[in-house]
């Protein structure tokens, strides 16, 4: 594909600063550096940080896939994809295992993934104090003085008027023992997939101007009480109605003519692939 | 042998404002009160010098405007004093000017040695976050992470404080002003903190629970032996509370003393004033 712009969108200077931002985000692991959040065709709040990464990142032997709450069919992600093939020409792909970039809305796909691959997370809200303290200097302050109880008082709260904790998404993490760090809306499910993982991990919110990263093999804890460990979302004795996963993170539908609920892998290429490799077993390869 | 005493304060002092050669130099003198017309440096406490002893209360009297409250936000390091020392007399702390410490280690001392009730509850808690969960920001703050103990000691304290379990999982919002003051004690309390800061916590309230609040202050003195220094500008409230009392106009300290002296025969001109206009 013959190219007239710029590779990638982004000219050569609006690249090279968004790359220097995410060279400080890997040195480091948690804090959030600001950058220049440029205009991209998508609106704000729509995955614009997870965008500037991808398009600063990717390289013309690159292969993205993107996913939309674990969906690669979404409207989001098709547009995303589309704009990045149409600016560079790479390739895209379904398959987590074939991409080197991946870039997520909300989920960490089900196969692990491995040191050749990036995985880069679209951010809403990147300041894990922010429901505490309004203020975005003394938010800084607080990180700098290591000062995290705001994070666990919010955790203490919940325990004492619900029982226990009530996060669903965006339980905060600490990373490599300093930052507090929002995962991003993930499930609780995928924290766990944080923690010394092998790809790098990059985090954009393009509205709030800031990167941060969790480089490959750093330690990312989830904030727990001594005596109220961390839990993440229970399907046990529950399985995906079309491929009979378990151990993955379901959602929950109901059925709209039988009125039951039934199970459903979220990370559908994931559903997809154990339904063809399925398929290849019962009828053969097709040759 | 003279007893140590447990905290030293010198010379603190905390300006708003450059200052210039007049005022620098002479520097009461050529003040209107604490204002300097050349350069308009206002100068909130000047050279403020104190001992703190185990045990003991402290009383600082002085009309509005006259840095009681700033003094106390220095040394609870809300804000940096312009100069100044203080000594804490603690193992590993000996010999330190705790205003020159960093940011953490300070905000360690705070949660960990200090204790404070402001004024206006607001500052001191968080309104919109349970009774309890108050007390255990501050446990938190110092590095405990076991829930049920928190639990456990908040509980404790709001009972102490006369606040019914039942409610102490509500918002302080709800609360009465009283009630809001006693939760802030609680609160500075849940660390057992050899020291508390108290800024004119009766005031605003009414008499009966004016009464209540300064019944619980005398009874965790006696029990507690924990030091304190109290700031108000009711002498009431300082004639039966404090041993010691210092006397504050316009950011000095015009007078000090032993309480009873200082109200049954006041020195200077104004502490005569403020005397002799108590109802």
């Amino acid at each position: 594909m013959k190219l007239t712009k710029h590779f990638a969108y982004f000219d050569e200077g609006a690249k090279k600063e968004i790359r220097r931002a995410t060279l400080k985000a890997v040195a480091i692991p948690g804090y959030q550096v600001p950058f220049a959040s440029r205009e991209v065709p998508i609106g704000r709040g729509w995955g614009t940080g997870g965008l500037q990464i991808t398009l600063s990142l990717i390289g013309k032997k690159d292969v993205l896939k993107v996913i939309d709450q674990g969906s690669d069919e979404s409207v989001n992600a098709v547009s995303i994809k589309k704009l990045v093939q149409s600016t560079t020409g790479v390739g895209c792909t379904d398959q987590t295992s074939a991409a080197t970039i991946i870039q997520s809305r909300h989920r960490i796909p089900e196969v692990p993934l491995t040191k050749e691959q990036v995985i880069v997370l679209q951010v809403p809200e990147p300041e894990p104090l922010r429901s505490i303290e309004k203020s975005e200097h003394k938010t800084k302050t607080l990180h700098a003085e290591e000062d995290y109880s705001g994070a666990w008082l919010q955790l203490f709260e919940q325990i004492m008027m619900f029982g226990r904790t009530t996060t669903n998404a965006n339980h905060p993490v600490i990373v490599n023992d300093r930052y507090v760090m929002a995962p991003s809306p993930i499930p609780r499910f995928d924290n766990e997939k944080l923690h010394q993982s092998e790809a790098l991990i990059l985090l954009g919110a393009g509205r709030e101007k800031k990167i941060y990263a969790v480089p490959p093999y750093t330690s990312v804890r989830s904030l727990a009480f001594d005596d109220y460990a961390f839990l993440v979302e229970n399907f046990k004795g529950k399985t995906c109605r079309l491929c009979g996963a378990e151990d993955v993170f379901l959602d929950e539908l109901v059925n709209e003519t039988t009125k039951e609920t039934e199970y459903q892998c979220n990370d559908t290429s994931y559903c997809l692939e154990r339904l063809n490799n399925e398929t290849t077993e019962e009828v053969g390869e097709y040759v | 042998m003279f007893e140590q005493p447990l905290l030293q304060v010198k010379n603190v002092t905390k300006k708003y404002g450059a200052g210039c050669q007049k005022c620098m130099s002479y520097c009461s003198t050529k003040l209107i009160k604490n204002y300097c017309s050349t350069c308009r440096t206002v100068y909130a406490c000047r050279n403020v010098s104190f001992d703190l002893y185990t045990g003991e209360i402290l009383g600082i009297v002085g009309e509005s405007g006259s840095g009681k409250s700033t003094l106390m936000q220095c040394l609870y390091f809300d804000v940096e004093p312009s100069s100044g020392i203080m000594y804490f007399d603690h193992p590993g702390l000996k010999e330190k000017n705790l205003f020159h410490l960093s940011a953490q280690q300070k905000r360690l001392i705070r949660h960990k040695k200090f204790g404070m009730v402001y004024q206006n509850p607001i500052h001191g808690l968080k309104m919109h976050y349970s009774a309890i969960s108050n007390i255990g920001e501050k446990l938190i703050a110092a590095g405990d992470r076991n829930v049920a103990k928190m639990e456990s000691i908040g509980n404790m304290l709001l009972r102490e404080v006369e606040i019914p379990v039942f409610r102490s999982k509500e918002k302080p919002l709800h609360f009465s002003g009283g009630m809001q003051q006693r939760v802030q004690i609680a609160k500075a309390l849940s660390n057992n903190p050899p020291i508390l800061f108290l800024d004119e916590i009766t005031t605003g309230l009414d008499l009966s629970v004016q009464a209540n609040v300064l019944d619980l202050i005398k009874n965790i003195q006696m029990e507690y032996g924990v030091s304190m220094i109290v700031v108000s500008h009711d002498l009431a409230v300082i004639r039966m509370l404090a041993d010691r009392t210092l006397v504050m106009l316009d950011g000095e300290v015009i007078e000090e003393g032993l309480t009873d002296q200082i109200l049954e025969d006041p020195q200077h001109l104004y502490t005569q004033q403020l005397v002799y206009s108590l109802i």
